[in-house]
C-alpha cells in the first residue's frame, strides 16, 4: 500500500539528484555585522552572553586540558575547537529539559547547560566524584540532571536511540525533543540510516544534528561520501533538512529553534547539517599535519565562530573588551585551580568495579569479587589505588 | 488455568503486561496488525492501540537501538527481533550499548525495562538462517541476562518477569515448541524467578543439563534411560545469564556425572562454559568426564537436520557413556 503517485515516463530516464542544490543558511558575517536581508533570532542579552560564556569555557578548558594532556596529566583529550558555534547555538535553542544525546564533541552543550569545572575534570581524571565511577576515558561525560546522555565511544550507535527517546517523549506527552549529534564520518554507519528512517516513519520529535568539520579522523568529507553532504539524505527519508553555517552563532540557532518547533508541536523530526570545521587534532592523540595543510587551517582560523559571535556583541553594545579579559582571566584561573583539585582526589572505591554492570552485583561476579579483595591483600603494593580498600578483611 | 500453546502463552504474558503498565510497548518487523509472523503479538495493536504496538522497518539495529533510546527514557520496550539467526545486524546495540548502558554512566542511566523477543533454534526445517541458537554470542556480555522457556507456563512467566526485571533481557523463544508445546498455564499476572535452575526430576546417578527445546529431548533420553535402570537428575537451567552455577553444582556433587545439551555448535558453547566450572566446583567427586551433546560445529544444516541434532538417541547415549564409564 502506498500514496506516493508515480509519474510515468517512456525512455529511460536517471537522477542523481544534482539538479536539487540545498542553501546555507547564513546570518552573521565574520565582522559582526549581519547578511542583507537577514534577520537576527530574538535572543535576549542574558541568554547571548549565556552562550557567549559557554563558548569562551569551552575554548579555554580545551586549550589548557589538551596542555595537561601534553604535560602527561592525562591519558587523552578531544577539543570542541572551531566547532563551538554549531553545538552551543543548538543547544541554547533548546528547551533545558530536552535530551541531548552527543557523540563526544559536544562538552559545549553541556558547558552551556551548566556543568561545572569541577563536574567536567572529575570526569577527565576519573577521581573518585566522577559521576561514571572512572569507567570510561575522559570526555566520555554524562549528566542526568542536565539531560545529557553519558557518552558512547562506538559512533552513530546514540542515533537510532535517540529516535526510541524520542517516541518515548512524544507518548509521555512532556512537549520536550531529543538532539541527537554526530559527525559527518559516523553518518556512514548502518545506525544513521536506521535512526532517521525510524524517526521519519515513527514521526518522532527530534533533530539530527550533523557536524560536518570536514573530517573524520584522517578522512576528508569527499572521502567519506559522493554526494553533496548529508544533508540530501534527508529527501529520502522525507524528513525536514537545512543546511546552516556552523560557526554562525545566530544561523545555528534560528535553524535549531525553527526545527525544534517542527519537532515538538507537529512531531516532525528535522535533519540540520552544520557546516563547519574541525581546528584541532581530533583527538590528542592525533597529528592533522600528515593530512591537511596549515594554509586550509588558516582559512579556516579566519572563521573563528568566537570571534565572530564576540564581534556581534560589540557591535550590540553587550560585550565589552574589559568583560572579555576579566572572563578569560578568571576562566583560565578557575580550570587551573579546579584541575589540581580533582588530579588529587582519589581513585573510585574498588567495589565501582563489579557494581552497575546489572542492578546487584550477581553471585558469581561476586565470587570473582572475592578472590581479586583476596589477591590485593596478598600484594598490596602492586596494587596501590586499591590496597586501602581490602585492609582488615579476611 | 487454561490448557496454552507457548505462543498463546506469550501472547498472554505480553497482554498482561501492557495491561498492567501503559509503558510497556511492542514492536518489530510485522508485529502490528499482522501479530508478528509467529502471532506471537495478535490483537496487542487491535486493544492497545498503534502506538503501544506497532511495525517497524526492517533494521534489526535500529529496533534495539530504538529500543535502547525507548527504555533509557523510562518506557518498557519489549522488541521482536523476528528470527534469532537475524540479531546480528543489532549485535553493536545489544552488546555495546545495552549491555553497558548502566555500568558507563556509573547508573545516571540505564536501559534495564528492555526485553528483546526471539525466536530460536532447529528443527522446523529451517536451514541456516531460520534454526540458529546464538546464546553463547550473548553470555559473554556482562550486563545481559538471557532466558530461555522450556513450556507454556514456563514462558509466560519468565517472561512476564524479564519484561519486570530491572536489567536488559534477551529472551529465546524456542519456536519448535511454539505450536508444539501444550500445557495448563496459570491465569493473570504470576512471574518465575530469573537466574534460578529448577530441578525438575531428582535421580542419583548422573545430572542432565539443558534449556528450552532441550528439554524435551531430555525427557525422551531420560525415559530410555531409566529403562536401563540409570537414575537421571534433570536440570532445566532457564537462565543462561547470569547462570545458577550452586544448583548445578549440588547436584553434580551428588551425581558425580553431568551430561550438558545444547542445540549451538560444541566450540565456544555455553556448555563448554558450564563444563569449566563445574569441574572446578566438583573435580573430586566426578565420576566421569563431563559430556556436551551439542549441534555439530557447522552452519545448521537443512536436508540433514536429523544428523546434526542433538536427539534424544544422542543424549541417551551420552547418558549410559558417562554412567558406564
Amino acid at each position: 500500500m502506498t500514496t506516493t503517485k508515480y509519474k510515468s515516463v517512456y525512455t529511460p530516464v536517471f537522477t542523481d539528484g544534482s539538479e536539487y542544490h540545498i542553501p546555507t543558511l547564513k546570518l552573521l558575517k565574520q565582522d559582526g555585522s549581519l547578511y542583507k536581508g537577514s534577520k537576527a533570532p530574538d535572543i535576549s542579552k542574558d541568554k547571548a552572553l549565556r552562550i557567549y560564556r559557554a563558548m569562551v569555557t569551552t575554548r579555554i578548558l580545551d586549550e589548557r586540558m589538551l596542555g595537561a594532556q601534553r604535560q602527561g596529566r592525562l591519558s587523552f583529550y578531544m577539543q570542541c575547537t572551531g566547532e563551538e558555534a554549531s553545538v552551543i547555538g543548538s543547544a541554547a535553542a533548546l528547551n533545558d529539559a530536552d535530551m541531548i544525546m552527543a557523540q563526544y564533541r559536544e562538552q559545549g552543550a553541556l558547558a552551556y547547560r551548566g556543568f561545572t569545572i569541577d563536574e567536567f575534570m572529575n570526569q577527565l581524571f576519573g577521581n573518585e566524584k566522577d559521576y561514571g565511577k572512572g569507567r570510561q576515558m575522559p570526555v566520555h561525560y554524562g549528566s542526568s540532571k542536565l539531560n545529557y546522555m553519558t557518552i558512547s565511544s562506538p559512533l552513530a550507535t546514540q542515533i537510532p536511540q535517540a529516535t526510541g527517546y524520542a517516541y518515548g517523549q512524544k507518548m509521555a506527552g512532556d512537549g520536550h525533543c531529543t538532539i541527537v549529534y554526530f559527525g559527518e564520518g559516523a553518518a556512514s554507519e548502518g545506525d544513521f540510516h536506521a535512526g532517521l528512517n525510524m524517526a521519519a516513519v515513527h514521526r518522532v520529535p527530534a533533530i539530527f544534528f550533523c557536524r560536518n568539520n570536514g573530517y573524520a579522523i584522517s578522512t576528508p568529507a569527499n572521502e567519506q561520501f559522493a554526494a553533496d553532504g548529508i544533508a540530501p539524505r534527508g529527501f529520502g527519508y522525507k524528513m525536514d533538512t537545512i543546511r546552516v553555517d556552523g560557526n554562525d552563532i545566530l544561523a545555528v540557532y534560528q535553524a535549531t529553534e525553527a526545527a525544534r518547533k517542527l519537532a515538538v508541536e507537529e512531531n516532525r523530526p528535522v535533519l540540520i547539517e552544520a557546516m563547519t570545521y574541525r581546528l584541532a587534532a581530533h583527538s590528542s592523540s592525533d597529528d592533522p599535519s600528515g593530512y591537511r595543510s596549515k594554509d586550509e587551517e588558516a582559512v579556516w582560523r579566519e572563521k573563528d565562530p568566537i570571534l565572530r559571535m564576540q564581534n556581534w556583541l560589540t557591535k550590540k553594545k553587550w560585550w565589552s573588551e574589559s568583560e572579555e579579559k576579566e572572563l578569560q582571566e578568571r576562566m583560565r584561573r578557575e580550570v587551573l585551580e579546579t584541575m589540581k583539585r580533582a588530579q588529587k582526589l582519589p581513585p573510585p572505591p574498588l567495589e565501582s568495579l563489579v557494581t552497575d554492570v546489572y542492578d546487584e552485583v550477581p553471585p558469581l561476579l561476586n565470587e570473582q569479587f572475592e578472590k581479586l579483595k583476596a589477591h590485593i591483600r596478598k600484594y598490596p603494593n602492586e596494587y596501590p589505588k586499591s590496597a586501602a580498600h581490602v585492609q582488615g578483611g579476611a | 488455568m487454561a490448557k496454552m500453546n507457548m505462543l498463546q502463552a506469550i501472547n498472554d504474558a505480553l497482554d498482561i503486561a501492557m495491561a498492567a503498565n501503559e509503558k510497556v510497548m511492542c514492536f518489530g518487523e510485522d508485529v502490528g496488525v499482522f501479530g508478528g509472523v509467529f502471532r506471537a503479538t495478535s490483537n496487542l495493536q487491535q486493544k492497545y492501540g498503534k502506538d503501544r504496538c506497532f511495525n517497524t522497518p526492517l533494521v534489526e539495529q535500529g529496533i534495539i537501538g530504538f529500543a535502547n533510546g525507548l527504555a533509557a527514557q523510562g518506557s518498557f520496550p519489549v522488541a521482536e527481533i523476528q528470527f534469532a539467526d537475524y540479531i546480528f545486524p543489532a549485535f553493536d546495540q545489544i552488546v555495546n550499548e545495552s549491555a553497558k548502558f548502566r555500568y558507563r554512566s556509573g547508573n545516571l542511566f540505564n536501559v534495564g525495562n528492555m526485553t528483546i523477543r526471539t525466536p530460536y533454534g532447529g528443527g522446523i526445517a529451517g536451514g541456516l538462517y531460520h534454526s540458529q541458537s546464538p546464546e553463547a554470542y550473548f553470555a559473554h556480555t556482562p550486563g545481559l541476562k538471557i532466558v530461555v522457556p522450556r513450556n507454556p507456563h514456563q514462558a509466560k512467566g519468565l517472561l512476564l518477569a524479564s519484561i519486570n526485571d530491572p536489567n536488559p533481557t534477551i529472551f529465546f523463544e524456542p519456536k519448535r515448541l511454539y505450536r508444539a508445546s501444550v500445557g495448563e498455564v496459570p491465569e493473570g499476572e504470576y512471574q518465575l524467578p530469573l537466574g534460578e535452575a529448577e530441578v525438575l526430576k531428582e535421580g542419583t546417578d548422573v545430572t542432565v543439563l539443558g534449556w528450552g527445546a532441550q528439554m524435551e529431548v531430555i525427557d525422551k533420553a531420560v525415559e530410555m534411560a531409566e529403562k536401563e535402570g540409570f537414575s537421571c537428575e534433570v536440570i532445566d537451567l532457564r537462565t543462561i545469564l547470569p547462570w545458577d552455577v550452586d544448583t548445578v553444582a549440588e547436584s553434580v556433587l551428588k551425581t558425580g556425572r553431568l551430561v550438558i545439551t545444547h542445540e549451538a555448535p560444541l566450540t565456544g558453547g555455553f556448555a563448554g562454559e558450564i563444563a569449566a566450572t563445574i569441574q572446578e566446583r566438583c573435580f573430586l567427586y566426578l565420576e566421569s568426564p563431563i559430556a556436551r551433546v551439542t549441534g555439530m560445529d557447522t552452519p545448521f544444516p537443512l536436508v540433514l537436520e536429523k544428523e546434526h541434532f542433538p536427539n534424544h538417541l544422542k543424549v541417551y547415549e551420552a547418558i549410559r557413556e558417562s554412567v558406564e564409564f
